[in-house]
């Protein structure tokens, strides 16, 4: 179900990282350790306007803090020594992590899902710098509209409580309040903030 | 050269963030506060990234063919359509608003 998006955002990845100065070596890497499309992006466009390899790590590294809570949320899924925990953790992407959630975090389906994505990521991501620009952008396709919708159709379920919906409304405010003031990846991570109303009683 | 320390950096960063709750909590469950605040990570972060992906743009906040599709993928959702066919739904209504 969730295999044509991941495939063509790698290959709209290995499509945008030559332009932005990175190796073929360096691209494939880059899929292969992070495994996270929009840090991976966000680092990309940052360079690719000129930015500092400094401003590049700051943005990525902010947009991929979000897997530390997401990372406690499915906790239970994992067995095993630390060290298997840790190679298995990396299978916890956005898509695996939301569709697991919808079962508790069920260790098959996070893992199932992560399995699947990461090949499709590697071998789009090798397409794409095969192809080079001869397919147009993820926006021709209308894939940033569908990613919006896939977000929403994972949250959707998850919105059963007061508590929930009031702590997601107040995520959403200060995403699009925070948005034009400060680097990408910033408003997630102070969105996450919303959490915090769990403390009350 | 810079493109490589972005790429070690950026990975190292990522390994550590996916591996903190499994490694230091492992197969453990929460109870209590903490069980109230981590159930809420999910609707939080997946709104904020519905917004962040609907009206987000280099740092400001536009409002584009991108509203659109997922008004109408909402509404197929909100009729118990398949997730995949609002995502479908979502990607050709902002393909078509974009060209209008």
């Amino acid at each position: 179900m969730l295999a044509p998006g991941p495939l063509l955002f790698g290959i709209s990845f290995g499509l945008l990282a030559p332009s932005a100065g990175m190796s073929h070596g360096a691209t494939i890497v880059f899929s292969a350790t992070t495994f996270a499309g929009s840090a991976q992006f966000a680092a990309v466009s940052v360079l690719g306007v000129g930015g500092s390899a400094i401003a590049a790590i700051v943005a990525a590294g902010l947009l991929n803090a979000r897997y530390a809570p997401m990372s406690v949320a499915a906790a239970s899924a994992f067995e095993g020594p630390w060290w298997r925990r840790l190679l298995e953790a990396q299978l916890i992407v956005d898509e695996s992590w939301a569709i697991s959630g919808r079962t508790g975090y069920r260790r098959a389906i996070l893992l199932g899902a992560g399995l699947l994505l990461y090949p499709l990521w590697i071998v789009g991501t090798t397409l794409g710098l095969l192809v080079g620009n001869r397919l147009g952008t993820p926006e021709d396709y209308g894939l940033d509209g569908a990613f919006a919708a896939l977000f929403l159709g994972l949250a959707l379920p998850t919105l059963r409580s007061p508590r929930a919906i009031g702590a997601a409304t107040l995520a959403g405010g200060i995403v699009l309040v925070l948005t034009p003031f400060v680097p990408a990846g910033v408003p997630l991570i102070a969105a996450s903030a919303a959490c915090l109303i769990g403390l009350r009683r | 050269m810079t493109a490589w320390i972005v790429v070690v950096a950026v990975g190292v960063i990522t390994v550590l963030c996916k591996a903190a709750g499994p490694v230091l909590l492992g197969g453990r469950k929460l109870t209590g506060r903490t069980l109230a605040v981590v159930e809420l990570i999910g609707p939080v972060l997946l709104v904020a990234l519905v917004v962040t992906q609907t009206f987000g743009a280099h740092r400001t906040i536009v409002v584009d063919a991108r509203l659109a599709g997922v008004g109408a993928a909402l509404v197929a959702l909100l009729f118990r359509a398949p997730l995949i066919v609002a995502m479908i739904l979502a990607a050709v209504v902002t393909v078509l608003v974009r060209h209008l």
